[in-house]
């Protein structure tokens, strides 16, 4: 009977081909929105992943993401490097300031300034050119995202200069960065000369960020830091995990998203809904001849279900496949640059498939049930 | 009477005591069947027939298992079939009913030999076998040649060939057929009540049709007349008045 149902199913293009997109279409909006929800606001941690080698951020009690700090004296550097379990801590200046472009706009960058010695707080890896070009006294590395919004597509800018705050930098590498929320260009320079080109407030040093010693766990090193500093002091961990909560806390994105999400849901209940219950109507007289015969209503469940379970797997199939390939043809854009797709979201979207085709199944079958078998000499 | 028939009649095939039905239409009540007493015996071909509304769709739904009598029990093969759960009488149905639709009923999306195995499939047959069993039938029927295509690529003839074999195939014991001639012309109505006393009756089995084609009165063994819910005629023949 199963065999019958697909057939049945199938053998009505139309509307076969319209239950699949309904289910691809809302898999589709559910999948993509959601991955890039995810992703979007993971952003929100870029500038803690873009220095995985820091295991404590250490900052003042009222600064609350990389974005959002009030900078401390400098003395709080020598406070952190003297508490036990530390390893190393070096400073950390994260500072917004103005480029002139050629064109004579003017344009917001944020400025990092990494450790002189080490360049602890420069991304791993470099795009373009190597970490030691920052040797240079002007020399500073822009992200490669960045790169996209000052220069055309494809331009290599090593060697252009910049108006930096009025002063004089040259771009000598590229850094290969997780773009930060708002893809607003960042440039990095070395923490002595960050200072130059920012200018000066009394306090500038913004974080510190600390190496835990071997065998010392990060959380309780953060601990420690605190009760002996009196600063605050956050594991990678937290930190990343801070930048996303702001985030979500401070814009509408997770409404947006979440609206979104739920339309796709709606919609593919609408369509789904509405051409299971054609599907149905159109063949009723032949559910009501098979119940006559003899069908029973634990097979017709199961007919229904296997249809359901067919439009199910292929549309939700379809609907993935699309968000894969929407994520890879956007892959080379900056925009999307680093996007994946979390385990969780696949599955988030096949419980909402699960869950239209129930709701929508359920409203079909009972009108199959409810026919009496009696109605087929009618 | 030959001796087989005499066994066969041992056990009515269907005996109906006593049934009423009511339906309710808006606040009003009406009886539509009133106390029906029939015995059916095997190897016959009844007619049922009557003047619109009369209560033939509806006697021979509740004597086939398909509608609830309000009153009164009706025996099929010595069954009391509406004593049985719901599930029990639905696969009562699946095993000893063999049903023949007006409109046929076929399922669009399979082919005619598909269509005449479902209540074979129904009853848990591998697909192909039932197929098998189904295109035998066919060949019967005279339409063997017709077996892969679809129901909307078949004459009405033809289809009324597949309804038929999909109410024989799985050998039933009660036919029944409401106005199986109704949309055909004259001669094809005839060849279909030649066929149905031919590949349907047998000593063990009744059929039962429903018609108001007084063209083929001639074929039935038994011509029961349905007047406002009570049987007024029984005989071999037409009343002189119809
Ligand atoms: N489901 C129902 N609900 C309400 N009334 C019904 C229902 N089915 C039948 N009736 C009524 O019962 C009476 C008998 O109907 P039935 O269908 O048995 O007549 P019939 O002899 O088959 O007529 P026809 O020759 O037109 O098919 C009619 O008056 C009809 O309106
Ligand atoms: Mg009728």
């Amino acid at each position: 009977m199963v065999w019958i149902a697909i057939r049945m199913l199938t053998g009505d293009a139309t509307k076969f081909y319209g239950l699949l997109f309904g289910i691809a279409f809302s898999t589709l909006l559910i999948t993509q929105q959601l991955t890039i929800f995810v992703n979007l606001i993971e952003r929100g941690a870029s500038g803690v992943y873009n220095v995985p080698s820091a295991d404590v951020w250490v900052m003042d009690p009222v600064s609350r993401t990389t974005d959002v700090n009030l900078p401390m004296p400098s003395t709080a550097l020598d406070r952190v490097r003297s508490v036990a379990g530390v390893e190393w801590a070096v400073p950390h200046l994260r500072a917004a300031a103005s480029v002139r472009t050629k064109e004579g706009d003017l344009e917001g960058v944020s400025v990092i300034g990494v450790d002189d010695a080490t360049l602890i707080g420069l991304p791993r890896r470099m795009a373009s050119g190597a970490a030691d070009v920052l040797e240079r006294p002007d020399a500073v590395v822009i992200d490669d995202v960045g790169t996209t919004r000052f220069f055309p597509e494809g331009y290599d800018p090593v060697g252009e200069r910049l108006e930096l705050n009025d002063q004089r930098a040259v771009i000598m590498g590229v850094a290969d960065a997780i773009p930060s929320f708002t893809s607003q260009v960042t440039l990095y320079t070395r923490y002595s000369r960050a200072l130059n080109f920012v200018p000066g407030t009394r306090n500038r040093l913004s974080f510190v960020l600390v190496g835990a010693a071997p065998g010392v766990d990060a959380k309780a090193l953060a601990a420690r830091i605190t009760q002996d500093t009196g600063l605050r002091a956050r594991t990678r961990d937290e930190f990343a995990r801070d930048g996303v909560d702001f985030i979500i806390e401070n814009t509408g994105i997770p409404l947006n998203f979440g609206i979104t999400v739920l339309l796709g849901f709606v919609v593919g209940v609408a369509i789904v809904g509405l051409t299971f219950s054609l599907f149905i109507r159109d063949n009723i007289k032949q559910f009501g001849a098979l119940k006559a015969i003899g069908v029973n209503n634990a097979k017709i469940r199961r007919m229904v279900a296997a249809q359901a379970a067919m439009v199910g797997l292929i549309g939700y199939g379809l609907g993935v496949l699309g968000t894969v390939g929407f994520i890879w043809g956007f892959s080379s854009n900056p925009t999307f640059k680093g996007f994946y797709i979390p385990w969780q979201v696949p599955l988030i979207s096949l419980v909402a498939v699960a869950l239209i085709l129930a709701l929508t199944g359920w409203i079909a079958l009972r009108r199959v049930l409810k026919t009496e078998p009696a109605a087929v000499f009618r | 009477m030959s001796a087989a028939a005499d066994t066969a009649t041992a056990i009515a095939a269907i005996s109906t005591r006593g049934v009423a039905r009511d339906f309710t239409a808006g606040q009003q009540t009406i009886r539509v069947l009133h106390g029906i007493d029939l015995d059916v015996r095997a190897g016959e071909l009844t007619y049922l027939v009557g003047e619109s509304g009369s209560g033939k769709t509806t006697l021979i739904s509740i004597m086939c298992g398909i509608l609830w009598p309000t009153e009164g029990e009706v025996r099929l093969f010595g069954t009391d079939i509406y004593r049985l759960s719901d599930s029990d009488l639905v696969d009562f149905r699946l095993r000893n009913v063999g049903f023949i639709f007006q409109q046929y009923n076929l399922i669009p999306a399979i082919d005619a030999a598909s269509n005449a195995a479902v209540p074979l499939i129904a009853q848990g047959m591998d697909r192909l076998e039932a197929r098998e069993r189904a295109i035998e039938l066919l060949a019967a029927l005279n339409i063997a040649d017709q077996a892969n295509k679809l129901p909307n690529q078949l004459s009405g003839g033809q289809q009324q060939r597949v309804a038929i074999a999909r109410a024989l195939v799985h050998q039933p014991r009660l036919i029944v057929c409401d106005e199986p001639t109704a949309a055909l012309d004259a001669r094809s109505g005839r060849r279909v009540m030649d066929l149905l006393r031919e590949v349907a009756l047998a000593d063990d089995r009744s059929v039962i049709i429903v018609t108001h084609d007084n063209r083929i009165f001639d074929l039935a063994d038994r011509i029961l007349v349905l007047e406002d819910g009570r049987i007024t005629h029984d005989g071999r023949d037409m009343p002189k008045d119809h």
